[in-house]
């Protein structure tokens, strides 16, 4: 074996590449929270929204689970452009994400809902609460419940699919990686210790959901 | 007093209340016995608005239930549910379960809320039971957490609708226990049930509901010892 391993300007470029994986996390969590926003929405169409509403959810689902999360990004990035409509490489990733986000997301939260029995709902009303109490204080935290894992894997995903970023000129973790790689062909090392920062950033987040689900669901 | 007046229900093409007439008074205890489909069930249903009617109205003190005028959620205080299925809330304790209602629905405090929660479930005897979740319960002691979570709306009325037919045989007389404590503190009551000894011992009225038909209603001593129609007799002898 010819190949002399050299970390240390890896090493060096250490706490840029930390920062750029601050990004990578700040993008996917925000693609996550807009994304179960939009998720809720799409599911609440998809079960009872009005016809046309119903079929544009349906489409937008369809499209975010059937078709590569790489070309969701290059729509936004060149499909967009090519209409005049340009967009920093950070919203395209943060609205590529989003888009997929939402689209598996609406569909846990429509099985979610569908788990949830009938009779609960009809037990609610009979104690006089209204459809929105019902909706607040017994479906909800119930769907939660069941969404939550789920959800979390969705999280992981978005953390890992941010990586696509670096195809659109986005300096995230990954992007920021393949720019000091290309600068000094140290292409394998800076990868690896990468990999090793996205999967610390992976741990953090499977970690911090368990602690959060252990105080969410005593039951 | 309930007043039910040439009520008709359809499920599509399917007629499954064919102008019933029923007055309950206060202090009422009727049972309503009938094989499945008879739309029994479905009559509770309309009592508390959960399902619409086609004709006919039901009238609760002086209330017409389905008028689009009314407060339905006002008027679902006044009458109590104990469903077949328990219906707990799985992600509440037994005293969340109970307190919920009278905080959200009638606005009481927190702590009054509370403590009429302690003082139902001490009532149907879960008094011991009060930090524990439903998963935890047997399914006597849900229905009861149930029968607590009803009363805790102080209700004028209580509907029962088959109560104790998902339970294991021998948690069904726990339920029957507390539901007969009930009648006798002089809570209105309408029982839909497959208990006949309960229907006997505790109604003062029995129904008989067929085929979308009721097709007789009287005494105790009438329904079981000497029924009219011949669809009750029938009835009765595959029962017993």
């Amino acid at each position: 074996m010819d190949y002399n391993f050299h970390w240390r300007p890896v090493l060096r470029k250490l706490p840029e590449l930390l920062e750029a994986g601050l990004l990578t996390l700040e993008v996917a969590v925000l693609s996550m929270l807009l994304g179960i926003a939009i998720g809720l929405g799409l599911a609440l169409l998809r079960m009872q929204g009005p016809t046309p509403l119903r079929q544009i959810a349906t489409t937008w689902v369809e499209i975010a689970r059937n078709t590569p999360a790489l070309f969701q990004l290059f729509f936004f990035g060149f499909g967009l452009g090519a209409f005049g409509l340009h967009l920093s490489p950070y919203l395209i990733v943060l609205a590529g994400l989003t888009f997929n986000n939402a689209g598996y997301l609406a569909e846990n939260f429509r099985g979610g809902f569908l788990a949830v029995p009938e009779t609960q709902v009809r037990a609610a009303r009979s104690l006089g609460m209204t459809a929105i109490q019902t909706y607040v204080r017994i479906i909800i935290p119930q769907v939660l419940k069941i969404v939550y894992h789920p959800m979390t894997n969705q999280m992981v995903w978005a953390v890992l699919m941010s990586s696509l970023g670096m195809l659109v000129g986005f300096r995230e973790l990954s992007g920021e990686t393949q720019f000091f790689a290309s600068k000094t062909y140290r292409i394998f090392e800076y990868f690896a210790v990468t990999a090793v920062i996205y999967y610390v950033i992976v741990k953090i987040i499977l970690l911090a959901s368990n602690l959060l689900a252990r105080r969410l669901f005593r039951y | 007093m309930i007043e039910i007046k040439q009520l008709h229900k359809y499920f599509g093409a399917l007629h499954v209340l064919q102008g019933i007439d029923l007055n309950v008074s206060k202090g009422e205890v009727l049972s309503i016995i009938g094989s499945s489909g008879s739309g029994k069930s479905t009559l509770l249903y309309c009592i508390n608005g959960l399902e619409e009617i086609q004709k006919g109205q039901v009238v609760v003190d002086g209330t017409t239930v389905h008028d689009k005028k009314t407060d339905i959620n006002k008027l679902r205080q006044r009458l109590g549910m104990v469903f077949q299925q328990w219906n707990s809330f799985p992600h509440l304790t037994a005293l969340e379960n109970v307190a919920l209602a009278p905080k959200i629905v009638k606005k009481v405090s927190r702590d009054q809320a509370k403590s009429i929660a302690e003082k139902q479930l001490k009532h149907v005897g879960l008094g011991d039971k009060l930090d524990v979740y439903p998963s935890a319960l047997s399914g006597g002691q849900q229905q009861r957490l149930a029968i607590a979570r009803a009363l805790a709306m102080e209700p004028e009325y209580m509907l029962f609708d088959e109560a104790t037919s998902a339970l294991d045989p021998e948690l069904v007389g726990e339920v029957l226990d507390t539901m007969r404590l009930l009648a006798e503190e002089g809570m209105t009551m309408i029982c839909v049930t497959h208990e006949m000894g309960f229907a006997r011992d505790v109604s003062d009225r029995v129904a008989y509901f067929h085929q979308g038909v009721m097709e007789e209603v009287g005494p105790p001593e009438q329904i079981f010892g000497a029924p009219q129609s011949v669809h009750t007799q029938k009835f009765l002898a595959n029962v017993r």
